[in-house]
């Protein structure tokens, strides 16, 4: 389908110029925006906790800079451990890129997903079922050198194409809600995992609770100056998003479906081919996150597993505007707010949730580019922000 | 069409005499399910061994609680006979759609659900601790609770056209500030209010971004939980470790069960149903509440025709967008209460996780109960069922538990797939109306 010489071809551009400044302008100046609003926010969140600021309340109006001080030492304090914490030092800077690095797999398999048109809330599910597929062949199988390592990564990928394939196969034959299915799948997928950890192959010796055994070395990623050669692949899985988006005909059909499904029909393209393929890529590209988790971060399959990646994928993806770039940029604010949100919490006290509630402040914003206009006194420019999911009926 | 060669053209065929494919699948879809679950429930009868099962009636037995036998292997045979019974009709096109398949359809789950049971309950390890058949219900109305309440919540808002992803939210905030305000007046009135206004409050905050700002209704849902947490956490962590200032913010009085005279002293169901908690009634009186409200009156008609086609309501004078803010804010009063459920209607204290994806479920319910408050509610009773199934049959240890908590997930999956019928959501379903 790829070299179809037929196929409709898009504009020749330079691959590596800058673009319409005209067109990416205003979305970059309403993330911005976005971000300092969610800011604000937060230090006002910080300044009402803080004891000392609401003891000098209490004399406020007859010596206010004690309140002002308070409050701006408490603000400050928060904000410079965040900053430190992911990008003050080298350590800091490799935790982040590999907090970053699962964030930007599963957050590309959303992307890819609402470019055709669905809403992936799935990506824990399928990271879930790549990791076990991954680890299952890292502690389970013994071969020899780096194919050990290819095997596994391999074995994650499918495991994750196959969960996410699901979704899109009951999308495309039965029309099946891609949202429910996928919430559905993520409890399935837990469940799944937490039963396979009863089992032999998945237990670890001596050890009473579930938790498998750590993978085996060689089917671990390589270090290399503190960062694991997986962070490498999600830049590469950014990549290989933007090709398949914009320079195949797969990639072509995904975003006509995704823009006008009927349209896409009428031009021949087939719909149904293209949610089921979006799907398995997608899920695909989550199961790499779960294999980067499992075979690079050494992170052992629990009850547990996966955290929060899969559903912070979601806001990284809706905060990259659904582009591959912008995933990536979102990817690496995530990873350096996880990575700060640590020694904020150590360091000046402030609870780890606050960067939580950025998140969701600086994507609430981005979704609507009407509200932080109007605070920021911006001028309007037409459709933006827009992400390509419908309500149920589409 | 059947063969009637001598039938008079003009005359109109009888709907017996068409066959309608569509009829024709439903048939043979039932008779080959209930078929293949009769065979099951005979497979159960010949693998068991132990003669009897013994089942007590309430859920927490206490030193004299009587204990019931039930012969295992007869009533696996009778389930079996009547499931299959069930089926032979379906397939021959006795149960035309409509109640009395419903009633029919009732009676084979819980045949099959009760053979099940003996299967499961039946060839525990002798000598070790014996765990008995316990009654159902109790466990299952009180996980079902918090989904009925939330599902009713979805079910205003989307009957509105504004697709809510965000009961998890609700419930999430419902569930802290009814905690704390439950803690602060140590009263589980107040709390249950407090649990309204937190639920009423995120509701607002759906309503001004999905529509006055028109924000893409799924993605907002999925922001708003994801503020709910981060904010429940953080202001949990505010609360001072010490004794006093826990019991001040977090440590609400919960909610006791009231039994009502006469009612609750029916036998198997009456202290199932009619000796709960204040939440549980309320529970009741919502899901017929809203029903009506819905149904029955012209602001639940004006809230439909918005929903379906809110140019045409527009046309007749309907404001659509205050009739919309009014089913959110609603909604938002079941929800919060959905989510007091956690704290104040059972464990007391607020905690991360405590709500556990409940939200999702609500909403999976209102998907599989199409978007009716009844149906919602039939469908939260499965899920209750189902997940209190799992924990009892835990103790069993015959059939992995985690597999069984997945049925009610792959359940729902089978419902949106359309295996058992279309699901048809409200035809403007998470667009915003913008007057044109």
């Amino acid at each position: 389908m790829a070299d179809d010489a037929n196929a409709p071809a898009e504009p020749a551009r330079d691959r590596w110029s800058i673009g319409d400044v005209e067109q990416w302008l205003p979305t970059v100046k309403v993330t911005i925006a976005s971000i300092v609003l969610a800011l604000v926010i937060g230090a006002l969140l910080i300044i009402v906790s803080t004891p000392s600021v609401i003891s000098s309340m209490s004399y406020f109006t007859s010596y206010p800079w004690d309140a002002f001080r308070n409050a701006g030492h408490a603000v400050g304090s928060s904000y410079w451990a965040l900053l430190t914490g992911s990008v003050g030092s080298w350590t800091a800077i490799t935790n982040t890129l590999s907090q970053a690095a699962p964030l930007i797999c599963a957050g590309l398999g959303v992307t890819l997903a609402f470019r055709a048109g669905l809403f992936n809330i799935g990506a824990q599910g399928q990271l879930i079922i790549g990791a076990a597929f991954a680890g299952f062949v890292g502690f389970h199988t013994q071969l020899p050198g780096v194919s050990h390592l290819v095997a596994a990564i391999l074995a994650g990928l499918l495991g994750g194409a196959l969960w996410g394939g699901i979704a899109g196969f009951l999308k495309a034959r039965t029309g099946a809600h891609e949202v429910i299915v996928t919430i559905m799948l993520n409890y399935t997928a837990m469940l799944l995992l937490s039963w396979l950890l009863s089992l032999k192959p998945f237990e670890q010796k001596n050890v009473a609770n579930r938790i498998s055994p750590l993978v085996d070395n060689n089917a671990a990623f390589p270090h290399v100056f503190g960062l694991h050669f997986g962070v490498l692949l999600a830049f590469v899985a950014a990549y290989g998003v933007w090709w398949l988006l914009n320079r195949t005909t797969l990639g072509f059909s995904m975003r006509a479906v995704g823009a006008n499904a009927d349209a896409a029909r009428t031009a021949g393209m087939s719909v149904s081919m293209s949610y089921t393929m979006a799907m398995v890529i997608a899920g695909l590209l989550a199961g790499l996150a779960g294999v980067e988790q499992v075979l690079g971060d050494h992170v052992q399959l629990s009850t547990a597993f996966g955290g929060t990646v899969g559903f912070d994928a979601i806001t990284v993806s809706l905060l990259g505007r659904a582009t591959p770039l912008g995933t990536v940029l979102a990817g690496l604010l995530f990873g350096a707010l996880s990575a700060g949100g640590t020694q904020m919490q150590a360091t000046a006290g402030t609870s780890v949730s606050l960067t939580q509630i950025l998140s969701a402040l600086i994507v609430l914003f981005v979704a609507a580019p009407v509200l932080v206009k109007t605070i920021f006194r911006m001028k309007a420019v037409g459709d933006e922000g827009a992400v390509l999911a419908k309500g149920w009926n589409s | 069409m059947t063969a009637t060669p001598a039938a008079d053209q003009a005359t109109v065929p009888t709907r017996a005499q068409v066959r309608d494919p569509a009829e024709v699948r439903r048939r043979t879809r039932l008779g080959v399910v209930l078929g293949l679950l009769a065979v099951l429930l005979a497979y159960f009868a010949l693998a068991i061994h132990t003669a009897h099962v013994h089942y007590i009636l309430v859920q927490v037995p206490s030193a004299n609680t009587p204990v019931h036998t039930i012969a295992s292997k007869p009533t696996l045979w009778v389930c079996a006979a009547l499931v299959l019974c069930i089926g032979v009709a379906g397939a021959a096109g006795w149960l035309p759609k409509g109640w009395r398949s419903m009633l029919a359809m009732g009676v084979a789950g819980v045949a099959f659900a009760l053979g099940f049971l003996i299967w499961a309950y039946s060839d525990q390890p002798s000598g070790a601790f014996e765990a008995k058949m316990v009654n159902p219900l109790p466990g299952t109305l009180a996980i079902a609770t918090p989904l009925i309440l939330g599902a009713l919540a979805g079910c205003l808002c989307e009957r509105a056209a504004v697709i809510n992803v965000a009961i998890e939210a609700q419930f999430i905030m419902g569930a802290f500030f009814a905690s704390m305000v439950g803690s602060m007046t140590a009263s589980t009135s107040v709390g249950l209010l407090g649990g309204v206004a937190a639920g009423v409050g995120v509701a607002a905050l759906l309503a001004v971004f999905a529509i006055k700002y028109q924000v893409n209704q799924v993605v907002l849902g999925v922001v708003l939980v994801l503020l709910a947490t981060g904010l429940t956490g953080f202001l949990l962590d505010q609360i001072p470790s010490t004794e006093h200032a826990t019991n001040l913010l977090n440590n609400p009085p919960i909610l006791s069960p009231i039994a009502i005279p006469g009612l609750s002293d029916i036998p198997l169901v009456g202290q199932s149903l009619f000796d709960q908690t204040v939440l549980v009634y309320l529970m009741y009186v919502s899901v017929a509440f809203v029903s009506f409200l819905l149904f029955e009156t012209r602001w639940g008609l004006r809230v439909r025709a918005v929903g379906e086609h809110p140019t045409a309501a527009d046309t007749v004078g309907i404001k659509v967008n205050r009739m919309r803010w009014q089913s959110v804010l609603l909604g938002g009063v079941f929800a919060g209460l959905g989510g007091a459920y956690f704290t104040v209607g059972s464990t007391g204290a607020f905690d991360r996780g405590v709500t556990g994806g409940n939200g999702f479920i609500a909403l999976a319910a209102l998907i599989m109960g199409r978007w009716h408050p009844v149906g919602a509610t039939v469908a939260s009773l499965f899920f209750g069922f189902m997940w209190n199934l799992q924990n009892q049959l835990s103790f069993t240890q015959k059939i992995p538990s985690d597999l069984l908590g997945m049925t009610p997930y792959i359940a729902t999956i089978i419902a949106v797939a359309g295996f058992v019928g279309r699901v048809r959501p409200p035809a403007a379903d998470g667009e915003p109306y913008v007057k044109g």
